[in-house]
């Protein structure tokens, strides 16, 4: 059965919990589930908070091109990929991916693919605000980042 | 053609979007990156490096050699920094 990724990119926080038992519910095929949620972490005491700026449009189509990337290299049941913009303070939900499959391989190996490629080729940008009222600029892209995604190139 | 800029392009450009007309002889993604540089100090201190610049075609990814002839909306930006 052709499995339908759940994507969104949206500014409201979101549920993990929720969108995990809405992969879950009502079968009895799924034996892994895996949900990753990437927070805001502040560092050293003086983030006051992330601007998350995004491109609409291209953002969610990038997404659905790696979800259906993802969807043909690993068994998957069910994947839900849910994306913030805009303000986000330390300790707030940014990102969610919740990948269902009968065994927890694919489920884990999709779902580090994924984070894999939002941190590298989804078109968001960050920007830190310190609590002084400062900006202290655009987050730099990160090599690790950049390696981390490249392990998957086939 | 429509262009956009994201993040630190935009705020050095210090336009989110503009409706450009370039050249025949501008080409490519590079070839234009060269002809946006010269519009303007804004422009110039945005496109300074192009190899810190991203750019996607209709929301695709494209390399700095594709081609912009048939091109409605070429965004410009800084390496992503998502997830």
């Amino acid at each position: 059965m052709r499995v339908t990724p759940t994507i969104r990119v949206q500014a409201g926080d979101f549920d993990s919990a929720r969108e995990e038992a809405l992969l879950t519910q009502r079968r009895r095929d799924v034996g892994a589930v895996v949900a990753f949620t990437g927070l805001c972490r502040d560092e050293n005491g003086t983030l006051a908070a992330l601007e998350l700026e995004h491109y609409p449009g291209m953002a969610e189509e990038e997404i659905l091109r790696f979800a259906n990337e993802a969807l043909l290299r690993w068994r998957l049941l069910g994947l839900t990929i849910i994306h913030r913009y805009g303000v986000i303070r330390p300790g707030e939900r940014i990102v969610l991916v919740v990948a269902a499959a009968r065994h927890r391989g694919d489920a884990f190996a999709a779902a580090e693919f994924l984070m894999d490629y939002l941190k590298t080729r989804a078109p968001f940008w960050k920007k830190e605000r310190r609590i002084d009222g400062s900006d202290s600029g655009w987050v730099a892209a990160k090599s690790e980042d950049d390696a981390a995604a490249s392990r998957w190139e086939r | 053609m429509k262009a956009i800029y994201f993040a630190w392009v935009r705020e050095r450009v210090g336009l989110s979007e503009e409706e450009i007309t370039p050249p025949r002889e501008v080409e490519t993604v590079r070839q234009l990156v060269d002809w946006l540089a010269a519009r303007g100090d804004g422009h110039a201190a945005a496109f300074a490096n192009p190899k810190t610049i991203r750019a996607a075609i209709d929301k695709t990814h494209v390399a700095p050699d594709a081609p912009i002839a048939n091109a409605r909306e070429i965004a410009f930006f800084p390496p992503m920094t998502g997830g």
